[in-house]
């Protein structure tokens, strides 16, 4: 069977599971809307934390990125794994503990007023969006080059089936179709990857492979540094990155993780506070397995690439090259016209440019892999951007539903009233996700990885000082939040949108870049906090109480205040 | 549950979150990050040890610190029957 023929069968199975675990998971109240009963077990959110937080990004992009950047790439490695440290030491059994729905829940509570959880919504709003976009233009580019469909045609079924889980099942349904997600995903990632690595080292471990030696008798890293001296590039295994820019970017990358809003809920659906640390264990065990092996991935294709295509004739290179050069994804200009292809670092030499992102899915190609892996990768990255946009689609109803219709607009509306307002938000989430899916504006790329330095500069550190420090009150926490968000917005739009007088590299403050200024947004949120509320009246008694009460993780013998 | 108790439970709570933290941050920002290139010059097998550190071995440290927390906190639970 060809290619395409697998694709569809193997997506066609894969949704026709996602619908009816839908439909077995309806969501019949508020409670099941939002955090699915709060009786999920703690590996089954572990799984649905794994799938809601591996996006089209991780699955399709991640593994290519590295590749091109070496060393340099270990930021997303560290980044996206070590923010759930702090998730699982930090905040989860804390909020899970607090028990209510959002996270602007817990901020407008503890900091008790409806100033702060506006600021709170607006955050979560501005984050979601931004990250949502980008997941359905994912699941377009999938469709479109695996099925041959137009893109937007792509976004459409996408949406469908999104909106399908979602408005159905609310959190319960995304739950576990996210379960199911993550199984595939994992399958779809591992499967060709465990093949290459037999292939190139004999080892069936890509983790161990990609540091053993290949059919030469040559480490794989060391032939790899080797190839890049010899092509102009700075050596694969150490960086080309400033140091202190590498640090803030890593520091950015875990701290926006651990205040990601879609993440952070997740910890609100299992039974109790011991569930919460547990299943922030879990996720990341689950989450560790794609990202170290990416990195083995990322050696592998680049090591494969290099060979196979530099100073090859037209003539000598196999048939995937051709296949990706149609779709415009590999591009070859032969400069000096000596009908050989030279791929060097040196910009005016060079004669080959690949895109990042087919590295991951051209890899069963290269690698001459049965179609059926083939398809198989395609549903992967499909069920990695659904997952994602689900979970961003949920933080986006239940924000407009729960905290601003429920808590602020209309606090008498009924629980029905509710469930139904929190179902018709969600179907206006979708429908405005998937016009930014099918007419992207040029910003969506650059933010999604800004919106990490968004919620790091706004959520985290509202939240860490509303657990750890009990003296901090509304004022503190509303100055910090916004003096973070606008600093990170007014550094972002300096420096990546050109407003403010835009500038260059050599204008960026201390010589961090805008991915990793999060961090610094931070700290000077976490420095507003602490002296603004040091010189307001301390908050009222019982919030205090409910600080105490968050910190044990069970209830016998003290008063409850909510 | 008398308030003190409480108190101490949360002091070492406290305590086990330092330790485990500064843990972490040694294998991403001191190992990983500012002391790569020194880390660099030790090898085992095809890996030298400072990039060995920033793309594997900071990961597998992180998924055991969080578990050691889970067991850590289970028995201080149990020990200040704090069960939920």
């Amino acid at each position: 069977m060809d290619i395409q023929t697998w694709t569809w069968i193997i997506v066609g199975l894969t949704f026709a599971l996602y619908i009816g675990i839908a439909i077995w998971s309806r969501a019949s109240s508020t409670g099941d809307f939002y955090v699915a009963g709060k009786g999920v077990h703690p590996i089954a959110n572990g799984l649905a934390t794994a799938a809601d937080w591996m996006s089209a990004a991780s699955f399709i992009s991640m593994a290519g990125l590295i590749s091109f950047s070496g060393y340099d790439g270990s930021v997303y490695l560290m980044g996206w794994t070590g923010g759930y440290v702090l998730l699982a030491l930090l905040l989860a059994p804390y909020l899970r503990k607090f028990g209510k729905f959002t996270v602007p829940d817990f901020i407008g509570d503890r900091y008790y007023s409806n100033v702060a959880r506006i600021v709170a919504v607006l955050c979560a709003l501005l984050v979601s969006f931004t990250y949502v976009a980008g997941q359905m233009r994912g699941v377009g580019l999938v469709f479109s080059r695996f099925l041959e469909v137009n893109i937007n045609t792509g976004v459409f079924i996408g949406m469908f089936i999104v909106l399908f889980y979602a408005v159905l099942g609310g959190m319960k349904g995304i739950t576990y179709t996210q379960v199911a997600q993550y199984c595939v995903l994992i399958f779809a990632f591992m499967v060709p990857a465990i093949f290459i690595s037999i292939q190139m080292t004999g080892n069936p471990i890509p983790q161990i492979g990609f540091g053993s030696t290949g059919a030469d008798g040559v480490y794989l890293l060391d032939k790899l540094d080797g190839l890049h001296r010899e092509l102009g590039f700075h050596e694969y295994t150490s960086g080309s990155k400033a140091k202190i820019d590498v640090f803030f970017i890593t520091a950015a990358l875990m701290i926006g993780t651990a205040g990601l809003p879609h993440v952070i809920v997740r910890f609100f659906t299992v039974k109790k506070v011991s569930d919460a640390r547990k299943s922030a264990g879990w996720a990341l065990l689950f989450i560790a397995v794609l990202y170290t092996t990416a990195p083995a991935i990322a050696v592998f294709a680049r090591t494969n690439m290099i060979e196979t295509v530099n100073n090859k004739t037209r003539e000598e290179l196999p048939q995937w090259f051709n296949n990706w050069e149609t779709t415009g994804l590999i591009t070859f200009e032969d400069k000096n016209v000596d009908g050989r292809i030279q791929y060097v670092a040196d910009a005016a030499k060079n004669e080959l440019t690949i895109d990042q992102d087919i590295m991951v899915l051209a890899n069963p190609e290269i690698a001459r892999l049965p179609n059926w892996i083939i398809a198989l990768v395609a549903a992967g990255g499909l069920a990695a951007a659904l997952s994602t946009a689900a979970g961003l689609l949920l933080v986006i109803s239940s924000s407009i539903s729960h905290d601003v219709i429920k808590k602020i607009i209309k606090p008498s509306i009924t629980e029905k009233g509710e469930l139904v307002a929190a179902r018709l938000s969600a179907i206006v989430a979708v429908v405005i996700a998937g016009y930014f899916g099918i007419n992207p504006p040029d910003f969506v790329a650059a933010t999604v990885a800004l919106a990490f330095g968004l919620a790091a500069a706004s959520f985290f550190p509202a939240i860490i000082l509303g657990i750890f420090y009990k003296r901090m009150n509304k004022e503190g926490a509303i100055a910090g939040m916004i003096v973070g968000i606008s600093l990170m917005l007014y550094y972002m739009l300096r420096f990546k949108f050109d407003w403010f007088g835009g500038g260059t590299k050599e204008d960026w403050w201390w010589g961090i870049s805008p991915e990793g200024f999060g961090t610094v947004a931070m700290i000077i949120n976490f420095i507003v906090s602490v002296t603004v509320s040091l010189f307001t009246p301390k908050p009222p008694k019982e919030v205090q109480q409910i600080v105490d009460d968050i910190r044990i993780p069970s209830n016998a013998g003290e008063a409850h205040v909510h | 549950m008398s308030a003190a108790s409480h108190k101490k439970y949360w002091k070492q709570n406290l305590k086990y979150l330092i330790v485990l933290l500064v843990i972490w941050f040694l294998v991403s920002y001191v190992f990983g990050i500012l002391f790569v290139e020194q880390l660099n010059t030790i090898k085992f097998g095809g890996f030298k040890l400072g990039f060995w550190f920033a793309q594997q071995g900071s990961i597998y440290v992180f998924v055991i610190l969080i578990f050691v927390y889970i067991r850590l906190m289970n028995r201080l639970d149990k020990k200040y029957r704090l069960e939920d």
